[in-house]
């Protein structure tokens, strides 16, 4: 190659990355930075201003947020033998505070809060202790949203997406109305929903007593801790639906016309027809719907900040709200930081987990 | 078993009339092909036969049964598609057995009759092959042998070569024409190559814009075109057509004349022109030719021939050997 060519290249190659200059250092700085940033004060004690210098601190963060403890206790016994038993028939428990205030007798409990308990035969109780109970919580149920949702979005989704792939007359009034929700910001959504919710003149109550003639009572969704939690999982599924129809569409539409028209020839019937062609050819499609379903569904967040705050009583926080709480609310970044490492790494196994069911067999 | 009657057969897709009206009588155990121009509703009537499309008048009867109405699983019939439709996720072995899989049957009843049809098609190696992994010709097969598995009155084929390349496809047109005689069920052949026709068919229908130009056997078509559009469809290379003087002196208005019954004449004929183009094929040689006040015309000479392009030409044919039209359709003296 002739020498002022091989130097025109190189002069391109210049020009091209100037360029691109600008592009890379927004990514560096905005995406790339805070990403190992983030692994990085998780390590440490930093805080959003404090007087102290920052400290590394090793995994401690991290132990915090995770430390568990199990204890088993008896009921409590009076002085002929005989097990004590309250007001209501049931036996009466040592309180969990003599356990967990007592740094000498058991220092694997010491400053640990009960988190749930489960009684077990012989009246026996296992009460399960964590360090830090909110994140317990969080973690749950944000674990607890995204097994929920992901299957029952995903598969309402398809079933619009069939019900949609039919060339009836209007059918594109049904993909717009279907999809409109996307479009709208979550956190308007969780606005309008909170109406929708409200305890005392809220359009769901008022539906339902509607429709039972009366007889339904007003449940306060969002401020009971027994239906917030699915509140906010029904709006969210109702919210993400359309969008994964789509998906799902693109997919359906991929497959070629003759595929069916053999099975009507072969005597398919409806379920046959969708069990042996449409339900394979959309393997793909149905990899990257859970895919993009289970990491949305893992950052669960303005829903929660919009609606509940994470209450009442801790039964709709999320990981992410937690994270922002800590950071930003209660000046803890590297507590903020250690629970968006958890998150990334949490999604990320679960994600090559997926990978790993789906891969090609063959 | 496979007698296949069209009765005043119509079909609007919307307000586009395809099939004006169309009767057919397609007798058992015969290799008919629908041969024709693209768009002239091949696919349409053959898709008409398997029931994916609804007739807008008129009857389709299968051995007497009228199954206008009926669902395509019920019509007894088998389609071979031009994209060949096999399913990408499973192995030809379940490709082939699909149907009796959907009909539930026992799992070695389903292996007995795949074997037998990829006996039939030279398979047997490749039964756990995905199709991505065949050829072409592989492919058609595992899509034929599909529908064999049907055990059909009536074979459907809708261009089944035309993704195949020259040579494949002339094997594979052999290929068929023996399954045709082995297992000996109707079989309804939808080509645009009139090669192909000529070469399988037993009954060749020739279609334009929906209607049936004319109904026959490959050489009567070829000796007897009754209409202009047939004699110039079938036959390659094409019929030469000639109007105006020279067909005046036979009596029709136009007057058609094969590349073969074209002779070079050496005393002058009604045809001087100047060589354009030589083909020269071996056994015999091509020329095509400007003659002043007609199109190219075509002559077939037997053996070699020593003359160059830009040579001029004179050409005759003898009487015989002419067919002559009057408005588009055949006049017999
Ligand atoms: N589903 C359809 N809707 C509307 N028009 C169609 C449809 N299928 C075919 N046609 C039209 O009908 C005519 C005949 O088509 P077709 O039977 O596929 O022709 P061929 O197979 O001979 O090429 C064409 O003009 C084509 O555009
Ligand atoms: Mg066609």
């Amino acid at each position: 190659m002739p020498n002022n060519k091989v130097l025109a290249i190189r002069r391109q190659n210049f020009a091209g990355w100037t360029m691109a200059l600008p592009a890379c250092l927004l990514v560096f700085t905005f995406l790339i930075l805070p990403f190992f940033m983030a692994f990085g004060l998780s390590l440490t004690n930093q805080r959003l201003v404090s007087p102290n210098p920052t400290e590394f601190v090793g995994f401690e963060n991290f132990q915090q947020m995770l430390g568990i403890g199990l204890l088993t206790m008896e009921p409590d016994v009076d002085d002929t033998g005989n097990i004590k038993i309250d007001q209501e028939g049931n036996p009466v428990y040592p309180r969990v505070r003599n356990f967990t205030r007592n740094q000498d007798d058991y220092p694997q409990y010491f400053k640990k809060r009960e988190w749930f308990r489960i009684g077990l035969p012989n009246d026996k109780m296992l009460v399960v202790l964590a360090q830090d109970v909110v994140f317990m919580k969080a973690l749950f149920n944000t674990l607890l949203f995204a097994l929920i949702v992901c299957p029952i979005q995903a598969g309402f989704a398809l079933g619009l997406a069939l019900l949609i792939n039919q060339p009836l007359r209007g059918i594109n009034i049904f993909r717009t109305v279907y999809f409109a929700p996307v479009v709208i910001s979550m956190v308007v959504v969780s606005l309008l929903w909170r109406f929708i919710y409200d305890g005392q003149n809220g359009l769901l109550n008022a539906l339902l007593q509607m429709f039972s003639l009366g007889l339904f009572e007003s449940v306060d969704w969002l401020g009971n801790t027994a239906t917030a939690l699915p509140a906010i999982m029904a709006m969210s599924i109702w919210q993400g639906v359309g969008f994964h129809m789509v998906i799902w569409l693109s997919g359906l539409q991929t497959i070629p016309i003759s595929h069916y028209e053999v099975a009507r020839i072969e005597g398919a019937t409806r379920w046959q027809t969708f069990r042996f062609v449409t339900w394979p050819s959309l393997r793909n499609t149905a990899i990257l719907v859970m895919v993009i379903i289970t990491m949305q569904a893992f950052t669960l967040y303005p829903q929660v900040q919009v609606m509940t705050r994470g209450g009442p009583l801790d039964s709709t926080q999320s990981l992410v709200f937690q994270a922002v709480v800590r950071g930003y609310e209660k000046q803890d970044i590297s507590g903020g930081s250690a629970i968006s490492v958890l998150l990334f790494l949490l999604v990320l196994s679960i994600s090559l987990f997926q990978r790993y069911l789906t891969r090609e067999k063959d | 078993m496979g007698h296949v009657s069209l009765k005043s057969l119509n079909k609007f897709y919307g307000d586009l009339e395809v099939i004006p009206n169309l009767d057919l009588e397609i007798p058992e155990g015969s290799f008919t092909v629908l041969v024709g121009p693209s768009g002239c509703g091949k696919s349409t009537i053959l898709r008409l036969i398997a029931g994916l499309e609804e007739v807008t008048k008129g009857e389709i009867l299968i051995d007497g049964n009228d199954v206008t109405y009926l669902e395509p699983s019920q019509r007894k019939i088998a389609m071979v598609f031009q994209s060949y439709a096999l399913y990408p996720h499973m192995t030809v072995a379940e490709n082939i057995g699909f149907g009796l899989t959907l009909a539930k049957l026992p799992k070695n009843d389903i292996r007995k009759r795949v074997l037998e049809a990829a006996k039939i098609l030279q398979l047997e190696d490749l039964l756990e092959r995905k199709p991505k992994a065949l050829s072409g010709g592989q492919r058609q097969r595992v899509a034929i042998g599909r529908a064999i598995t049907r055990n059909p009155k009536v074979f459907l084929f809708d261009e089944p070569l035309s993704n195949l390349d020259a040579s494949l496809r002339g094997q594979m047109r052999v290929e068929l024409t023996e399954l045709h005689s082995q297992i000996k069920a109707t079989m309804i052949y939808v080509t645009h190559d009139q090669v192909e026709a000529m070469t399988m068919a037993d009954q060749i229908v020739v279609l334009n814009e929906g209607n049936i130009e004319q109904v026959g056997n490959p050489m009567e078509l070829y000796e007897f075109p009754q209409t202009l559009f047939v004699a110039r469809f079938i036959g390659s290379p094409k019929m030469n057509i000639f109007q105006g003087k020279v067909a005046a002196k036979y009596q029709c208005q136009t007057l058609g004349v094969r590349p073969e019954h074209m002779e070079i004449s050496h005393d002058g004929g009604i045809l001087k022109g100047s060589i354009r183009h030589i083909e020269k094929l071996g056994a015999d040689t091509l020329i095509y030719s400007q003659i002043s006040g007609y199109d190219t015309v075509t002559a077939r000479i037997i053996g070699k021939l020593e003359m160059n392009i830009g040579d001029p030409i004179n050409l005759k044919f003898s009487d015989n050997h002419v067919h002559r039209f009057n408005d588009g359709i055949r006049i017999d003296s």
